[in-house]
């Protein structure tokens, strides 16, 4: 496919980016094609850290797979977690007590936000500036030993149980939170100055990588990749799932499609997940963490079952049958970056390299999400 | 989108080329036997015939649940790409029992409000061709191929029906229920 120089009398070359390579943030490798700076072609390689997550979830029970959410993104696991508990919920017919779901959003919010600033710290060092990241890490560090005082870990997460939570938060962590709120809140308006702000990266970022709406659709891209292109689908509003639709918040949509506009979108949800976070502690119901009657043994009635979440970069998803034993008999695990990555090849045509690392960094890849 | 185009079409789609059956049976909300019950009964039911069925969203998660034949699986999403739906996953099924594969497209609607539509197609085991989407939705091309390299499907027309996740020398598939380990 399309090893055409772009211009007569050129030759092409091919060169491989990755498998090991900084700016692709695991293993992904991706095949160019180049005509002198420009790229003619090129192909993403996918897979070297494929683990088969979804033959898993055929192997072992549907409680003892919970697990496995909290390492395909292991960037916003709780997301994971929480489209998991959900589809054996609904399967399985379970109520959940308002406290967990109050306790779930705020957690998995939590949880979108450091992933949304690990982004914003790697993205910029893919540009060449190294300093925020730091900035980035020290904020998200609060985060990480927030949810590890009540999950009891810091990055794979497997918090939310069928019906309810692992165990219940405390007032500590409340007024932790509250605390982290108040510092990031003052710590925004920095990071716009310092990054958002500054001419270098705005010279990197404009007009670079644009995607159409039509062409979000065609590859299927959800996230904040496709509401950088005008589209205002959030699966948290369009199709409210938990206590999302008692909670006021905006979803942040940018309609110029470029590099820039991805990048706005997540800044601007790192503040309205915090607006999100804080309505939840203000409305903290007391009461029960676990549903009172949960099955020992989880035999979902025969049938398959979707359920689609909106984890930090786009609608995740899960299709599982069941044929009413204590495994699952299929399950499909539809990742977000998998789409958003699909239309690397086409969109990144005629770009040159150095914006080809800053399209790939605004598109937010976790590799063993796309991998599995 | 105008969900009663969709559901009048692909209820047209559904049934060309069936036997003269009696109309297609709609569920009512609360059964879900329709494609799994063959499996686990003594006594083996009716496999599910072609056809539209309109399931309940708040249990099951998708709107509309449409079987079809393979040869229409293209017109299918034609009339979905119409109106404005994206394709969100391809994947497939392993009824070994039955000695039949089955691949399931899971399509959304992102302009407003929420509708999903299903489609979903069987297939001989050791005959298990189907036609490529590739040329309606391009994001069916990984789709496709991650579903070649689980269960050795293949999709006709595809561009590069190549292994995607597994190594590229491999010549198994993982998801089928006779795949004994490596």
């Amino acid at each position: 496919m399309g090893s055409q120089a772009l211009s007569q009398n050129n030759e092409t070359f091919e060169i491989n980016l990755g498998p090991q390579h900084p700016a692709t943030h695991g293993v992904l490798r991706v095949k160019l094609t180049m005509d002198g700076e420009y790229i003619v072609d090129a192909e993403p390689v996918l897979g070297y850290i494929h683990r088969m997550h979804e033959l898993m979830g055929e192997n072992r029970t549907w409680a003892k797979y919970l697990p496995n959410m909290g390492r395909i993104d292991y960037l916003s696991a709780l997301s994971y977690n929480l489209g998991y508990v959900q589809l054996v919920e609904k399967m399985m017919g379970i109520e959940v007590p308002e406290r967990a779901e109050y306790i779930r959003v705020l957690t998995t919010e939590m949880n979108r936000i450091s992933s949304h600033l690990l982004w914003f710290g790697a993205f910029v060092l893919d540009l060449g500036g190294f300093t925020p990241l730091l900035y980035a890490f020290d904020d998200r560090e609060h985060i990480l030993d927030l949810l590890e005082s009540v999950t009891g870990s810091r990055l794979t997460y497997c918090y939310y149980r069928f019906g309810g939570l692992y165990n219940d938060v405390d007032d500590d962590f409340l007024t932790g939170c509250t605390q982290f709120l108040k510092r990031l809140r003052s710590r925004m308006p920095m990071y716009h100055k310092l990054v958002t702000g500054n001419v270098i990266l705005r010279q990197r970022l404009v007009g670079v990588g644009p995607l159409s709406a039509e062409m979000c659709r065609k590859y299927g891209a959800t996230g904040p990749v496709l509401r950088g292109s005008g589209v205002n689908y959030d699966v948290r509003k369009n199709e409210p799932y938990s206590i999302y639709p008692e909670l006021d918040f905006d979803v942040p949509v940018y309609s110029d499609g470029d590099s820039m506009a991805r990048y706005m979108v997540r800044m601007d949800e790192i503040e309205q997940s915090m607006r999100i976070v804080e309505q939840c502690i203000a409305k903290m119901p007391q009461g029960e963490i676990k549903a009172p009657k949960v099955p020992k043994l989880i035999k979902p009635a025969i049938g398959d079952y979707y359920h689609a979440v909106e984890a930090a970069r786009g609608t995740f998803a899960i299709r599982a049958v069941s044929d009413g034993k204590n495994q699952a008999y299929r399950m499909k695990l539809r990742a977000p970056t998998f789409c958003n990555l699909s239309l690397y090849q086409e969109a990144s045509k005629g770009m040159l390299l150095a914006d080809a690392l800053a399209f790939m960094g605004s598109l937010d890849l976790v590799i063993p999400e796309i991998d599995r | 989108m105008n969900k009663a185009t969709i559901i009048t079409e692909l209820r047209a789609l559904a049934a060309e080329g069936m036997p003269d059956e009696p109309e297609v049976v709609e569920t009512p909300a609360s059964e879900e036997p329709e494609e799994g019950a063959k499996k686990k009964k003594p006594a083996p039911p009716e496999p599910r015939k072609n056809g539209l069925l309109e399931l309940d969203y708040v249990r099951r998660g998708v709107h509309v649940d449409v079987q079809m034949a393979a040869d229409q699986v293209v017109r299918g999403a034609e009339i979905l790409d119409a109106e404005g739906l994206q394709l969100e996953a391809i994947t497939g099924v392993d009824w070994i029992k039955e000695n039949e594969l089955e691949v399931v497209y899971d399509f959304s609607y992102t302009g407003g409000e929420c509708f999903r539509v299903v489609l979903r197609v069987r297939i001989p085991r050791d005959e298990a061709n189907i036609p490529t989407l590739n040329d309606v939705f391009p994001s069916a091309n990984w789709h496709e191929r991650e579903t070649y390299d689980f269960f050795g499907i293949n999709f006709e027309g595809h561009p590069q029906l190549e292994n995607l996740l597994l190594p590229e020398d491999s010549d198994f598939h993982p998801l089928l229920k006779d795949f004994k380990g490596l």
